[in-house]
């Protein structure tokens, strides 16, 4: 027994100074700012800013290779308090947030199909261009909802829809819809379009009952073309983000009900 | 000239059911220009034709509408006369959006419309060889066997590389489909004037032509329409087995040689396959200045009337297709553009008819199978029909919990989706369809680090 | 709400459009369909204790299969007959006359232990039977290793029908490293005497476990089962081979016993050939096999059991992924 212990207690010695001596002789000295950085960086390791992690993007952001801003998820307040630490000016930024392009439901929009296969986006859309009837429309297939960091998306009705308060702006849902419906849009606006075909009004409301339409009725509620809220592609209206429409009247007159209000879904997380 | 038996047998394969008998009998049939047409920019292999014509616009048959655009891309000419509808973007059967032109056949041309220059016959025997690529390319003749490779780019290998063999691919092992074996039953002549054509552009290469055991009438009409050809020309015998028709299989099977892994191509062991419907594309080109503008197309299925091996114009649309075979007798549950093996599913009886259309299958309820798929049970069916002799098991495994790293290493890039490991799977696994998503999501982040690359070398060079 | 659709509501799928109609539960049903044989002599040698047994286990595994599935929220699993496999696999490897409560313990670690807790059919590590039989034998040593002697249907002498005896393995391990040619001293004559005869134990006129017995029975079944390519020849074969060679040289029985008695043969063909645990490629299942022949001889000669057979088979089973990795199979064209 009380050898046991002896040896016990001798082994926990040596490897204690053991340790100790290898703290003191072979720590790797790094600028504290990293620290500091990586501090103040949301430490979601969401990847957005196209480092490795919150951690890497400090090393760059300290050694001067990568531009301050850069972190979506953290905003205006992480790049002021970034500038601070690194002695620099901060170039304001605004918090942007993931915005689906689509409103075409289970019930809205027409299916052509009935897909039998893996459970993803991009594998549906190279099968037949997808299951639904809209070329351009949300799959629900949820590519996106995999590569959100922080589970902001979720399927609804087939349909794919953003938590506001959860999506950090990282953009790697932006990257993975086959079908290039998301766009980071300012957290701040309220007024959306949720369509993105471009196509003529007879041939999207032959696929979808919530298609936008082009009428340009939104254009000129809100002051005609010269106010320049909305802009056109093709027979698609987009807001226009730098500009957006202030008059929350002109949602409920869209013929097409493609226009939504504060859409953001919140899923009660 | 002889016929041999495949000497080289390749590893794995599959034997699906061939149902074959459906339109096997039936002599090919011209079907009359349809109303609409909807020729699409991409109906090749590479970078889809620039569309040159636009809205309101007349066209003959025959006049370009398409310009090749880029080395590896195919011209497109109007396969009939018309006035152009539209030009807009328009769903292709294996799911990517191109520009269409679509086609009013019934619209009277004006009186003053110039005519189009035609293509002149050549005299292929004094013509040069520049001369006869420069033909096939203004043919707008690519791969009709598939995948659509542009053939003026198959026919000029690069400087320092040599064809030593002529492959003719005639396995035509895709279920359903008999338009190859129409094709060489109807039009042997043809194939021998192209091949002749196509030794003296590639220096006098040996030729095998490759034939499935299964199609002996095939055999017997290329023995005589060969029968009197000089040089070393051969008739290979293939065993019945899928893929038999896959380039790299069939080159082996013939010459005993094997593509080493993408990119290589068959060039390098000094081979170029073509499928036999292209081959006689190649003759009309040249004998009688025809561009390429209709092909054979089975329509099949046992949801159709009366399946038949149709020649139709480019751009013909599916519903056209299947009118001309007396409609559907039973509900179609399925819809698939090419073979069973292959082909894409489609939604939409809206799309054209490309080069490259070598089927039409409308199956019904009790024909598809609609699966579930469940964990793989390692049962190592997938590993003994996989004629690449991958392990489609373990790809499928890592791409299902998305790690495309550990595909990559098990050589996913060298899958040629043939589907013979889905085909067996036990458990039902969508294994060709996760190789092909691990192989796009590859494809992108190479093409993205290429963008990457020029992109610092364009800011410092 | 039932989603909108057009007319023509068309199935969408990746290819192949076509599929070769072999599913998971007909080759369970066809690995059943090739243990009947071995079944049946088991029934005919144990009687009614034997129908006790094996009845027990298929229902005591197909109960918890049902239960972890709805435990864990997952679709039911039944259908693909994997957990009547496991129930008849694990009866066949029992003694006849084990209480019947073991049984059950044993059929509930199979399914809910073995197998469930790592996902189900296709993820679990080891042979769930197996497992279960490792563990029943450290849990109920004494049970487990109490043979009933068979019934004497041929030569009905007035034997009675509930003696139980050693089996043959046990014999056997003492003869180890002796030269079966010379067989000079008396006291090897006598132990080989007091072995079956070859008839005995080809037809399974020994004591042992239910299944395990028969090697004709077995051999049928194993014939089945290539004839349907359920299984390949590899894994069999070399395992097999490997006992018999082996106990060529270690000496001792005649090598032809090794291979007839004990879990040889339902091991090499029933159990180390189960997709889930057993490597992929040719050249794994060589190896495999090997594998379980040699650790199955070195415990059967060094080991504290007579028998080796399911520990070999266990023993392999963890090291299977590294045999995968070894034996990747080498693309067509790749250098
Ligand atoms: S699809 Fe790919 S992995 Fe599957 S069998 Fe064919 S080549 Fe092999
Ligand atoms: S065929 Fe299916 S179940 Fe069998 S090993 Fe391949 S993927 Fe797994």
């Amino acid at each position: 027994m009380t050898v046991a212990i002896v040896c016990i207690a001798g082994i926990g010695l040596v490897a204690a100074i053991a340790l100790a001596l290898a703290d003191k002789y072979l720590a790797v000295r790094e600028d504290p700012r990293i620290g500091m950085v990586t501090a103040v960086l949301p430490g979601a390791n969401c990847g957005g800013c196209g480092f490795a992690g919150c951690d890497g993007y400090a090393r760059a952001l300290v050694a001067g290779t990568a531009p301050n801003g850069a972190c979506a998820a953290g905003g205006d307040a992480c790049a002021q308090a970034c500038a601070k630490i690194l002695g620099v000016e901060a170039a304001a930024t605004e918090k942007r947030v993931a915005l689906v392009k689509c409103c075409g439901t289970r019930s809205e929009a027409i299916r052509v199909g009935d897909y039998n296969g893996i459970c993803d986006c991009n594998v549906a859309a190279a099968t037949a261009g997808g299951d639904k009837g809209c070329r351009y429309g949300c799959l629900g297939y949820g590519a996106c909802a995999n590569v959100c960091p922080k589970n902001a998306i979720s399927i609804h009705d087939g349909l794919a829809k953003v938590d506001k308060r959860l999506c950090i702006g990282c953009g790697k849902c932006v990257k993975a819809c086959p079908k290039h419906l998301i766009e980071l849009v300012p957290a701040s606006a309220t007024i959306h379009v949720l369509c993105n075909n471009p196509d003529k009004g007879p041939s999207v409301r032959k696929v979808c009952g919530v298609g936008c339409m082009g009428c340009h009725m939104c254009e000129r509620l809100s002051g005609g073309k010269e106010a320049g809220h909305f802009k056109f592609d093709g027979f698609l209206a987009k807001v226009n983000y730098s500009n957006p429409p202030e008059d929350a009247a002109i949602v409920a007159k869209c013929p097409a009900k493609c226009m939504i209000e504060d859409p953001h879904f919140e899923s009660g997380h | 000239m002889k016929t041999v038996k495949s000497p080289f047998k390749f590893k794995g394969g599959v034997h699906p059911d061939y149902n074959k008998e459906l339109a096997r009998e039936s002599a090919i049939e011209r079907m009359a220009t349809p109303a609409e047409l909807v020729v699409s920019m991409s109906q090749h292999l590479g970078a889809p034709a620039k569309c040159i014509v636009k809205a309101g616009d007349f066209v003959r048959r025959g006049q370009l509408i398409g310009e090749k655009n880029g080395f590896i891309s195919v011209c497109v000419r109007a396969s009939a006369d018309g006035q152009v509808k539209a030009v807009e973007k328009r769903l292709g059967p294996a799911g990517g959006m191109a520009d269409a032109v679509i086609l009013d056949t019934t619209a009277a041309l004006p009186e003053d419309l110039p005519p189009v220059e035609p293509l002149k016959p050549l005299d292929w025997k004094n013509a040069t060889r520049e001369e006869l690529l420069k033909r096939v390319e203004e043919a707008g003749i690519c791969g009709m066997g598939g995948a659509g490779f542009p053939s003026a780019v198959k026919l000029n290998p690069p400087p320092g590389k040599r064809c030593e063999y002529l492959i003719l691919n005639g396995a035509e092992c895709e279920p359903y489909l008999t338009a190859d074996f129409r094709v060489m039953l109807e039009r042997a002549d043809r194939i021998r004037t192209g091949v002749e054509i196509m030794r003296k552009i590639l220096g006098m290469p040996a030729v095998r032509i490759a034939i499935e055991a299964n199609k002996p009438e095939a055999i017997a009409a290329m023995e005589k329409a060969f029968a009197d050809i000089e040089g070393n020309v051969e008739i290979v015998v293939l065993p019945v087995l899928y893929p038999q028709g896959s380039e790299k299989h069939q080159i082996y099977a013939t010459v005993g040689r094997v593509v080493p892994e993408p990119p290589a191509l068959p060039i390098d062991v000094g081979c170029v396959v073509e499928n036999v419907g292209t081959v006689a594309a190649i003759a009309d080109a040249v004998e009688k200045g025809e561009p390429l503008l209709e092909r054979v197309t089975t329509v099949s299925g046992d949801a159709v009337a009366n399946p038949k091996n149709v020649l139709a114009p480019s751009g013909t649309k599916y519903s056209d297709l299947l009118a001309f075979c007396g409609g559907t007798k039973e509900d179609a549950a399925k819809v698939i553009s090419g073979g069973t093996m292959m082909g894409f599913a489609v939604s939409s009886l809206d799309i054209g008819t490309t080069k490259t259309t070598s089927g039409l299958l409308f199956l019904t309820r009790k024909k598809v199978f609609q699966y579930s798929s469940q964990a793989c049970i390692n049962c190592g069916r997938c590993l003994r029909a996989c004629p690449m002799n991958l392990n489609p098991a373990e790809i499928s495994k890592a791409v299902e919990s998305d790690d495309i790293k550990t595909a990559e290493d098990a050589h996913v890039m060298t899958c040629i989706e043939c589907g013979a490991c889905s085909f067996g799977c036990p458990a039902y696994r969508t294994i060709t369809q996760y190789c092909r998503r691990a192989k796009n999501s590859i494809r992108a982040r190479m093409a993205a680090e290429r963008a990457a690359a020029q992109a610092a070398k364009a800011a410092n060079p | 709400m039932k989603p909108k659709t057009t007319e023509s509501h068309l199935v969408l799928s990746s290819s192949p459009h076509t599929h070769a109609k072999s599913s998971v539960s007909r080759i369970m049903l066809d690995v059943i369909i090739a243990l009947l044989p071995t079944t049946a002599m088991g029934i005919w040698f144990f009687g009614m204790s034997a129908v006790w047994t094996i009845a027990v286990c298929v229902s005591t595994c197909i109960v918890t299969e049902a239960l972890c599935r709805m435990a864990m929220k997952r679709e039911s699993t039944i259908g693909d007959l994997s957990a009547v496999l496991t129930g008849l696999l694990l009866a066949l490897n029992l003694p006849a006359g084990l209480p019947l409560w073991m049984a059950v313990a044993g059929s509930v670690f199979a399914i809910a232990i073995a197998k469930q807790v790592f996902g189900g059919l296709g993820m679990n590590p080891f042979n769930p039977a197996l497992a279960a039989r490792a563990f029943m034998l450290i849990s109920f040593t004494g049970p487990m290793t109490t043979w009933l002697k068979p019934i004497c249907r041929c030569k009905c002498d007035a034997a009675p029908d509930v003696l139980t005896m050693a089996t043959p393995l046990a014999t056997m391990k003492r003869l180890f490293g002796h030269d079966a040619t010379a067989s000079a001293t008396p006291h090897f004559q006598q132990a080989i005497d007091s072995l079956p005869s070859t008839w005995d134990m080809l037809v399974g006129n020994m004591p042992g476990c239910i299944g395990e017995v028969s090697a004709i029975a077995l051999a049928i079944g194993a014939a089945y089962l290539l004839w349907r390519k359920v299984i390949t020849w590899h894994i069999p074969v070399s395992f097999i081979a490997t006992v018999y060679v082996y106990s060529l040289i270690a000496g001792g029985a005649p090598a032809y016993m090794q291979v007839l008695t004990g879990g040889v043969m339902i091991g090499a063909c029933f159990m180390a050939t189960d997709y889930v645990t057993s490597p992929i490629t040719a050249k794994g299942k060589l190896i495999f096999g090997f594998g379980c022949g040699l650790l199955c001889m070195l415990i059967r000669q060094f080991g504290g059991y007579p028998e080796g057979c399911s520990f070999a088979i266990l023993i392999m089973n963890a090291i299977c992924p590294l045999i995968n990795r070894w034996t990747q199979p080498k693309p067509f064209g790749a250098k």
